[in-house]
């Protein structure tokens, strides 16, 4: 009895010691976004119970694939508001796999809201054309939540700079994002590009884009593509740019 | 080394405990967990054709990963649990601490004989998870290097280096190494709770619990250490969870490193030595249960 005593006894001490050590640990990975998951009731009742057993015991990717897998089954049967449930756990349960939130984001910006589009139960065009908006802005939450739990993923930036540019036809925002993923490490070499493309399309905002196309030009051979050149003639002739400091023809 | 030392710690008396667990375990059935692991992989290979090759990757990284973490926590808590109380029925126990041979080399060798076995199956399961995913991103290389023949050189390159991106990355080294951690602190919690148990069943069944609470653990702590307004016996449920179980959410990184996030070496080695700590504290602690246990 006194031996069971000591070694409870000793247990709480050792659990004395190691807790701070634990929280520290927890803390820095929260700080680093590992492990970005809120266990709390709305999340078990998504999941059912078992689903939610299994995150618990540290198979929280195992069942988001599976649902990952079901909301592939709910694409091919064009089932936009269970897709949209599915994609919520995936999302929920694999905050830090960044292919969830942009396929996420591509199934209701681009699948859902062009289903909308041609929805032939809904004669109405104005109602179809708000229906596909809330799905554009529903694949714009996604992207928005994907980046806020990997701010340091370039890919997301640029998803959400293609839904602005492509969706929301708002330039400025996609010059914006593409600029953020052009910043980050590991973007593709195509985005700060794309960044003065948009910024190009911006009024008012003509002799910005010029120095950012024009320092693109500059670089060289690989950059100056004919799309870069077109907008360059284009803002040549909008800023009065002077014959001799024009790109030739 | 003092001949006080010496009687307590040997090398070679450790090792030849060891070796001669390690050797016992072998003979067990124990290792047709890694035909179901390799089948499970192979299977959701298969399944995982359909979809499209970052997805792919990623289900393919998840599940054996997940399937690697599953099957080395029960491999530690099923190998370890028989160890003891089997070798007191058996009375194999006696004979072996007849010898000169003390208490804490005895179960030392034991845990470590346990703890090769471990790094022995999780080497076999990742050379086969490495070599599927090799073989995949190879094959899907190559079918992306031929589709995009007449692609621009610049694209083309941007396609396959997404696809090497997606799939083998050196990240998943520190998945596997925190899922040996956790299967080693399994392991040594294993034994001692092993070593003043009653059967094996007993153990078995008392891991489960505390497999679970684990996982549940952090959550507890960060409400003990976090709310104020909660009644007492609240805090004190909290506490006693906190205090007693050890936290195993800390070695679920797998999740976040299949995703592609790498994890810094420096956080690696915290945990890692976290892992280093709760196991020289439960063979510790073991060792104290099984020092006056009578036999």
């Amino acid at each position: 009895m006194r031996r069971t005593l000591a070694i409870l006894l000793t247990l709480l001490l050792f659990g004395a010691v190691r807790v701070p050590l634990e929280h520290g640990l927890t803390e820095t990975h929260r700080r680093l976004h590992f492990q970005a998951i809120d266990f709390n009731l709305d999340l078990r009742e998504q999941l059912g119970q078992l689903g939610f057993v299994a995150a618990l015991n540290g198979f929280r990717s195992l069942v988001g694939d599976a649902l990952f897998i079901e909301a592939h089954g709910a694409w091919e049967r064009t089932e936009w508001g269970r897709l949209l449930f599915l994609f919520r756990q995936v999302t929920t349960l694999q905050p830090r796999a960044v292919l969830f939130w942009d396929t996420a984001a591509w199934h209701m910006a681009w699948n859902a809201s062009a289903a909308a589009m041609n929805d032939p139960h809904q004669p109405r065009e104005a109602l179809r054309l708000k229906a596909a908006r809330e799905y554009f802005q529903l694949g714009k939450d996604f992207l928005e939540r994907g980046i806020k739990n990997n701010p340091d993923r370039p890919e997301l930036y640029e998803a959400l700079a293609r839904l602005y540019r492509d969706k929301f036809k708002d330039h400025a925002h996609a010059s914006e994002f593409f600029a953020k993923a052009a910043a980050l490490p590991g973007a593709r070499s195509y985005t700060q590009r794309f960044a003065a493309y948009e910024l190009a399309e911006c009024s008012g905002r003509e002799s910005e884009a010029y120095a950012e196309l024009r320092a693109l030009y500059d670089r060289g051979e690989q950059e100056r593509l004919p799309t870069l050149l077109r907008h360059l003639k284009r803002l040549e002739i909008h800023l009065n740019i002077p014959p001799d400091q024009r790109i030739p023809d | 080394m003092n001949n006080r030392a010496q009687r307590l710690l040997s090398l070679g008396r450790l090792t030849a405990v060891a070796a001669n667990t390690f050797m016992g375990l072998t003979r067990l059935k124990i290792f047709y967990v890694l035909l179901l692991f390799g089948l499970v992989l192979i299977g959701s290979s298969v399944l995982m054709a359909q979809m499209t090759f970052q997805q792919e990757f990623q289900v393919l990284k998840d599940v054996a990963l997940g399937a690697m973490s599953l099957f080395t926590s029960l491999l530690a808590v099923i190998a370890t649990a028989r160890l003891v109380p089997q070798e007191i029925e058996d009375r194999t126990a006696y004979t072996v601490l007849a010898k000169p041979v003390s208490r804490f080399e005895y179960l030392a060798g034991k845990l470590f004989g346990v703890l090769f076995l471990l790094a022995l199956s999780l080497i076999a399961m990742s050379a086969l998870f490495f070599l599927v995913l090799v073989l995949r991103e190879q094959s899907v290389l190559g079918e992306t290097a031929r589709q995009m023949r007449t692609a621009p050189t610049e694209q083309r390159a941007e396609a396959l280096r997404l696809i090497r991106a997606s799939a083998f990355n050196p990240n998943l080294f520190s998945g596997v190494a925190l899922i040996y951690a956790k299967a080693c602190l399994l392991a040594a919690l294993t034994l001692f709770i092993s070593t003043f148990a009653t059967s094996t069943i007993f153990t078995m069944i008392v891991m489960a619990f505390v497999y679970f609470i684990g996982h549940l653990q952090p959550i507890a702590r960060e409400y003990w250490l976090q709310t104020n307004g909660t009644g007492w016996l609240t805090k004190t449920f909290l506490a006693v969870v906190a205090l007693l179980f050890p936290d195993l959410q800390s070695f679920n990184l797998t999740d976040d490193l299949a995703a592609g996030n790498a994890i810094p070496l420096e956080v690696l080695l915290k945990t890692l030595a976290m892992g280093v700590f709760y196991i020289a504290f439960y063979l510790a602690l073991a060792w104290a249960a099984f020092f006056r246990k009578e036999l």
